[in-house]
């Protein structure tokens, strides 16, 4: 009974998450413009999608920014997390103060100040600029993730490995770093989905031709969204889950596969 | 000392970009935010928070940032638990589940609420379908609510969820062992130890709901004016870059004040804010 | 866990290499920045300048006046050729933003209607500095099976019958010039007694008002979520098309006219290019092209005749003479007025 009250709860959330994503995906297929009428079906959208060379620029703007952006973003906040982990109290509280800065403040607040500052120090406006404060804005939230858990992490197990001989780094990538995996696994994943998410900050600090997908939408806002915006989203979002999916039971299917192979092989 | 001063250097990467890109461009703003159009020191820019059209707009983003960080803690906690207790198998897939959502584009998809949303649309289509009257929600604070907890909902889920996972089963058991029924358990047991979580989620949907404007122009029919509405019309409509600063100043203030406030149950002291 | 995100790295590596291959290009000499609204160009207009004429368009938008101004203004990203609208373009000429066009490069301004020249001496007093492009007024939609009477004045935007039925533009200008016009007051009133009488008028509206919003009219209208609205009548035709029950009319007490048109900015570093776009776009199967995929009307005459007698004699698609006399054009008002509208329409927003 508990299970399923809990699997009907999960199944309830879930369904919130994802009737917005059902819509638009409903949508990339609607033949009229028109997001309020239902027009039949048509895959015109998806074929312009890739006809359309701004949206393909825009798609390989996004997806490598958030790359880059939340590998340098973890690179970064892991290793602060362990220097600030090292520091006495008084440097720790501010370094976490400093953390939380770009979170508390206003994204257009953000943006707009290092729109300024690019300005001030003559810096031109493009890839770069957006790039850099992608990284500035993630780092704060790979540290959030990976904080928790080097504080619940106790230095017992890492002080253990020591005592019994591991050298400091070793015991760091045996012990610490396996403990940390999942906030670290959290962290570099958030950070490229709020790199590829964000549009305020990509706003101001982009330079001219350059787009990411949701200034691009952004700038669709006074003429109506068009259709190809939702293809090129379920397309992303599909392939995102199937990777997800396969992922998930590819392996298992292999495994039952060779398992079977090597049983048959001993039979014989 | 020497190898935990060698530790620390590791943060400087770190120091680095944050002065460079976070502390360096907000005192440019913060003095851009005391200064007058001439350049001369003024305290009327942050000041103007006191203006009621704008300490109204202030009011109001909190009383719906605060419902719907409430919200969000209570439906992401029970969440954050089930996940917890399904065992590592399936678990990573399902927080995967939750984060998928954010790959959509974030204007699309709440764009999307409204299309679900209105009086015509998918919802109240459904509901006359069954036979049910309909709900009439766009375009009031009721969907701004939403589209908060719709948006910001994993924020809150995936720090919950970490902070739970760490949480050994030898506890909880031991717990169960020590007399403690379910409820005591949760109280003494569960959510102590997941307050920096806890802490953590509620820092990471309270700020961007408190200062979001997307939100409430989309779902709320721009007829909802919140804090984040009147600092983005100063830089976007009126120019008012300085006065637009100021208010910014006084909303960062305010919010650090809370995270302050906030950081008092985080009895570690040294917390995941502030 | 590790494999997943090790395969999703892959991924997203995967999609970068090919979305590369195809945004590669080598090496080319002559560009042109083109700066213009969200989906107000057919798109393959745009591969076809670059076939005929060897110039590479390095192609952006933006979504309104206000957000772009800046941008221009900071000089930061320099644009060669950007598609304000009236007000901005005369606010532009007064912060000395605009170069003068040099018309000798663009013979195709011939096909340019005379009445839309002189209609842009509003904001741009001597044709020095812009090309009109599209143009169209402000008018009321609605929908003929939710409105009982026919609708000829702006008075039905107070009317209590439609409370919650009604849409409004959510910016600064349209909005007052609502308000200004169905008082007999210019649109472009500096009076500050008429624009509080204007903001008191928003104000006692909004009980009645749906939402305020810029794009969406067209798309609540269509999904019949409202009975009027507010807006441009470039989206009339699209909205006819998708919902035959809707119909455009102008009011009586006047309106606004508008144009957006192409301008040089002063930085422009490749300002030959930019006159060839310019002329480019103001040939007429590349004017007709984009009226069609975008529907605001043209002021491309050579355009305009190959547009069926329907549509052209359609006074909500292309405006007639008795209206556009009904009509004003909006002006830039000066910092101080200006920032007196904002302060006022901050207060109807947060009432």
């Amino acid at each position: 009974m508990k299970k399923v009250l809990q699997k009907a709860y999960l199944a309830l959330i879930l369904i919130f998450l994802y009737a917005p994503i059902l819509t638009l995906m409903v949508l990339s297929f609607n033949a009229s413009k028109s997001r309020a009428k239902w027009g039949g079906f048509t895959l015109r959208w998806y074929q312009e999608m890739f006809d359309s060379s701004t949206i393909m620029d825009a798609l390989y703007n996004s997806l490598s920014i958030a790359l880059f952006a939340a590998i340098i973003a973890t690179l970064i906040g892991v290793l602060a997390c362990i220097g600030i982990q090292a520091m006495g109290k008084g440097p720790r509280a501010i370094c976490m103060t400093l953390n939380n800065i770009p979170i508390l403040n206003a994204e257009i607040v953000t943006g707009l100040s290092l729109m300024i500052c690019f300005g001030a120090f003559g810096i031109s406006l493009g890839y770069g600029t957006i790039l850099v404060s992608h990284v500035a804005f993630c780092i704060p939230y790979v540290i959030l993730s990976v904080m928790p858990r080097l504080k619940t992490t106790s230095s017992a197990a890492y002080e253990a490995a020591m005592d019994l001989g591991a050298p400091p780094i070793q015991a760091f990538f045996r012990v610490v770093l396996p403990d940390l995996m999942p906030g670290i696994l959290s962290g570099f994943l958030l950070a490229f989905t709020m790199s590829l998410d964000d549009f305020v900050i990509s706003y101001f600090t982009r330079g001219r031709g350059i787009n990411t997908l949701s200034t691009l939408v952004y700038t669709q806002v006074r003429r109506g969204i068009v259709p190809t915006m939702y293809a090129l989203s379920t397309v992303i979002f599909l392939a995102v889950l199937l990777f997800l999916l396969a992922q998930n039971f590819l392996p298992q299917q292999l495994e039952k596969l060779s398992r079977r192979h090597h049983a048959r092989r001993a039979h014989e | 000392m020497s190898k935990r001063f060698g530790k620390q250097l590791l943060a400087g990467p770190y120091l680095f970009w944050m002065i460079a890109f976070t502390i360096i461009p907000l005192i440019m703003m913060g003095v851009k935010g005391l200064t007058d159009s001439q350049g001369n020191f003024t305290l009327n820019n942050l000041m103007a928070m006191g203006n009621p059209v704008n300490s109204q707009a202030l009011i109001l983003s909190l009383e719906l940032s605060l419902i719907s960080t409430v919200l969000c803690l209570l439906l992401a906690y029970p969440l954050a638990l089930i996940l917890r207790n399904m065992g590592s198998g399936s678990n990573s897939l399902i927080v995967f589940l939750f984060v998928l959502p954010m790959w959509m584009n974030f204007l699309l998809r709440t764009f999307a609420w409204q299309t679900l949303l209105e009086k015509e649309g998918v919802i109240n289509g459904l509901l006359s379908a069954l036979g049910l009257p309909g709900i009439n929600i766009i375009n009031t604070p009721a969907a701004i609510v939403l589209g908060m907890v719709y948006n910001f909902l994993p924020f809150m889920v995936l720090p919950l969820y970490n902070a739970l996972a760490k949480i050994s089963d030898d506890v909880i058991n031991a717990a169960h062992d020590l007399g403690a029924n379910r409820a005591q358990t949760l109280v003494r047991v569960l959510i102590p130890q997941s307050l920096p979580g806890i802490i953590s989620g509620i820092t990471m949907v309270f700020v961007p709901a408190l200062t979001t404007f997307v939100i409430s122009d989309i779902l709320g029919g721009a007829k909802i004016l919140l804090i984040g509405n009147v600092i983005e019309q100063q830089f976007t409509v009126s120019y008012d870059w300085n006065t637009g600063a100021g208010l910014s100043i006084v909303l960062m203030i305010f919010v650090l004040a809370s995270m302050a406030l906030l950081n008092i149950f985080d009895k570690n002291g040294e917390g995941t804010v502030l | 866990m590790k494999r997943r995100m090790t395969a999703l790295l892959l991924a997203a590596l995967m999609v970068l290499a090919l979305a590369g291959c195809g945004g590669g290009n080598s090496g080319s000499e002559e560009v042109v920045y083109v700066y213009n609204w969200g989906e107000y160009i057919d798109e393959s207009v745009i591969p076809q300048f670059e076939e005929e004429t060897g110039i590479k368009v390095v192609y952006d938008t933006f979504e309104t006046n206000e957000a772009m101004y800046p941008i221009i203004e900071q000089g930061q990203a320099v644009y060669d050729v950007v598609c304000p609208s009236d007000y901005m373009i005369q606010k532009m000429i007064a912060n000395d933003l605009l170069a003068e066009i040099n018309f000798d490069n663009i013979p195709n301004l011939q096909y340019i209607g005379q009445a839309y020249m002189d209609a842009s001496q509003g904001f741009d007093p001597e044709n020095k500095y812009s090309v009109p492009y599209t143009w169209g007024t402000v008018g009321i939609l609605y929908n003929t099976t939710m409105v009982d009477e026919p609708i000829t004045s702006w008075s039905v935007l107070w009317d209590e019958k439609y409370s919650g039925e009604i849409l409004m533009q959510k910016s600064v200008r349209d909005a007052f010039a609502v308000a200004l016009a169905y008082q007999g007051h210019s649109i472009n009133s500096t009076n500050q007694d008429e624009i509080l009488a204007a903001r008191d008028l928003l104000i006692e509206q909004k009980p009645l008002v749906q939402a305020y919003v810029i794009d969406q009219v067209r798309d609540k209208m269509i999904g019949n979520e409202a009975a009027i609205g507010v807006i441009y009548s470039g989206e009339y035709l699209y909205c006819k098309e998708e919902n035959p029950d809707l119909a455009y009319v102008v009011p009586e007490e006047g309106s606004c006219l508008w144009f957006d048109s192409w301008v040089i900015p002063k930085n422009a570093e490749n300002k030959e290019n930019a006159e060839k776009f310019i002329d480019f776009l103001c040939r007429p199967d590349i004017a007709l092209k984009n009226f069609e995929y975008i529907t605001y009307a043209t002021a491309n005459t050579g355009a305009m005749e190959q547009i069926d007698e329907e549509t052209l004699n359609d006074v909500g698609i292309f405006a007639d003479q008795e209206t556009m006399d009904r009509c004003e054009v909006f002006t830039w008002l000066g910092e101080e007025t200006e920032a007196f509208y904002n302060e006022c329409w901050t207060q109807v927003l947060a009432e």
